[in-house]
């Protein structure tokens, strides 16, 4: 049985829609052998049934699997590692390559292992692109005799950052963000001793960790760009905290700003039933 | 009966995890700041015991919490290592192709040295002769110090050493790549890279300067484990802590120290 040459990011949008018609005409027909070619490419994690998902798992060894769920968890703790959010399709790619039939029971008992030894949960950012990111279940523990993420100073400027968007509504022009770290003697158009290039850390690397999306506003000449929370921020942190946070620097009552406290309580409420596996 | 795993361990864990390595005094007082803060039944003096509980769940995900000795203090640090590479793999996702090229070149230079440091003299001239893509000087000082802040290599005076967390992760990998041609520590018999070597050619067993102190502690006339001559160099002095005693440390043997008085001092 040959084995093809995927390419999974291509296929995905792709066979999507061609799944919704045809599944459930022709679904037994086409599965009547586990010879996976490239339009069920990514079918293989939301479509195959539980049946033919029991029947391939017989063909592997617990041993096999347990092998396979760890060289996931390893290449999930990797990524985040970097805070880069984990594709589902790169880890298709990279990692269960001939185990695409039991894909869903791998990355069920990988998301429970997250949880159960790490005390992490496999969050899902992007439900169209199958984006995932881990978050932490533990509560942030303020005096820890140990730091947790030892001296990530970039954590206090994201949370700035973060501050001023939400505060304002949640969508700003950049010009407000870079005003307000230049007051914070955080100058975008120096090089800073600890940031280093301050433009290219807000605007690059938060971007790609999705901490945060800068977006070009259309018809802008020069061209202008506006801020607003990333799908990572959005999972991660708790804009109720936040606003508490904001309530103590201004020495408010956090419910003064109705229309935050009202938007940070509803989204307190939503996380509760985040979208995992 | 093994103990359940809670949230003071995957705390504990989580911290290892953004720590890779972290030193016996404060793994003590995360252990018992873990347990207090979500209300776990903490007995002090069973870290080794706690970390089991751990080291049970990593086991099917081939990581592990693994005790280790620092060549340079004597003292005990506690790593989160990975069970399944065999290369230097741990490293491959923070590095470029020749980054990682000039880590193996220079752990060459570390391992074939008499004192277990390489000088940054040597290491420029390999930066110069990589296979990968040569690396100019500034470039090479910028990935050293990249190694150092990182925790896998030591700094002093110029000279390059392999970190207690190097050396804890890589072992396993060392010995295959290395074979005979690394030195042992005769009393502990860990990899030794800093060492004391006994003088009678025919013998030429090293020790660690800190196992050393703890085989000699009180000695007046101190004699090579092996073949029994006078040990000539200086007996370095023991460190406090190092004079805890030291269980489940990776083939431990069979230490011939007379018990020491501080070793139950309770001083974190």
């Amino acid at each position: 049985m040959a084995r093809n040459k995927y390419n999974w990011q291509g296929s995905i949008v792709m066979s999507q829609r061609k799944k919704a018609v045809s599944a459930f005409q022709s679904k037994t027909q086409r599965r009547s052998q586990l010879n996976l070619d490239e339009e069920d490419e990514d079918a293989n994690f939301s479509q195959i049934t539980s049946s033919q998902a029991q029947r391939a798992r017989e063909n592997f060894t617990n041993d096999q699997i347990d092998r396979k769920v760890a060289e996931v968890v390893q290449f999930i703790l990797i990524k985040d590692q970097k805070k880069i959010p984990v594709r589902r399709a790169d880890i298709g790619k990279h990692v269960i390559k001939e185990y695409k039939a039991i894909n869903a029971e791998i990355l069920t008992r990988v998301c429970r292992k997250f949880e159960q030894v790490f005390g992490l949960k496999l969050v899902e950012i992007d439900q169209k692109n199958h984006i995932y990111v881990l978050i932490n279940k533990l509560e942030p523990i303020p005096e820890e005799p140990v730091s947790m993420r030892p001296g990530n100073p970039k954590t206090g400027l994201l949370f700035v950052i973060l501050s001023v968007i939400f505060m304002k509504g949640g969508v700003i022009k950049e010009n407000l963000v870079w005003n307000t770290l230049k007051k914070l003697r955080v100058d975008p158009g120096e090089k800073h001793d600890n940031f280093g290039d301050i433009k290219k850390v807000v605007t690059d690397e938060f971007v790609r960790q999705k901490y945060v999306e800068y977006v070009k506003i259309p018809h802008t000449e020069p061209v202008e760009c506006e801020f607003r929370w990333g799908l990572r921020a959005e999972k991660e942190v708790s804009k109720l905290k936040l606003l508490e946070f904001v309530g103590e620097l201004f020495d408010q009552d956090p419910q003064s700003w109705t229309q935050q406290f009202r938007e940070a309580s509803t989204a307190e409420t939503n996380s509760q039933s985040s979208h995992t596996l | 009966m093994s103990r359940q795993m809670g949230d003071s361990h995957r705390r504990f864990l989580q911290t290892m995890m953004s720590n890779g390595i972290i030193s016996a005094s404060k793994a003590v007082a995360l252990h018992r700041h873990c347990c207090e803060t979500h209300g776990a039944h903490y007995v002090a003096d069973r870290l080794d015991e706690f970390i089991n509980v751990i080291n049970a769940q990593l086991q099917p995900l081939f990581m592990h919490i693994r005790k280790g000795m620092s060549e340079e203090d004597g003292l005990e640090y506690y790593a989160l290592v990975n069970v399944t590479e065999t290369d230097i793999t741990r490293m491959a996702s923070d590095y470029a192709d020749n980054e990682l090229e000039l880590f193996r070149k220079t752990m060459d230079l570390i391992v074939d040295s008499e004192r277990g440091f390489a000088s940054s003299t040597d290491i420029l001239n390999c930066a110069d002769s990589l296979q990968t893509k040569k690396l100019k000087k500034k470039e090479t000082e910028l990935v050293l110090n990249k190694f150092v802040q990182d925790k896998w290599l030591n700094e002093k005076d110029g000279d390059y050493t392999l970190s207690v967390r190097c050396i804890v992760e890589m072992e396993q990998y060392m010995r295959t790549i290395y074979q005979d041609l690394i030195k042992v520590c005769h009393v502990c018999h860990n990899i030794a890279l800093q060492c004391q070597t006994c003088e009678n050619l025919t013998c030429g067993i090293k020790m660690h300067f800190p196992c050393v102190a703890r085989y000699f502690r009180a000695r007046s006339d101190p004699r090579c484990p092996e073949c029994n001559e006078f040990w000539p160099h200086e007996i370095p002095e023991m460190q406090h802590s190092q004079s805890r005693s030291t269980q489940n440390l990776p083939s431990s043997s069979k230490e011939n120290t007379a018990p020491t008085s501080s070793r139950r001092s309770r001083r974190l």
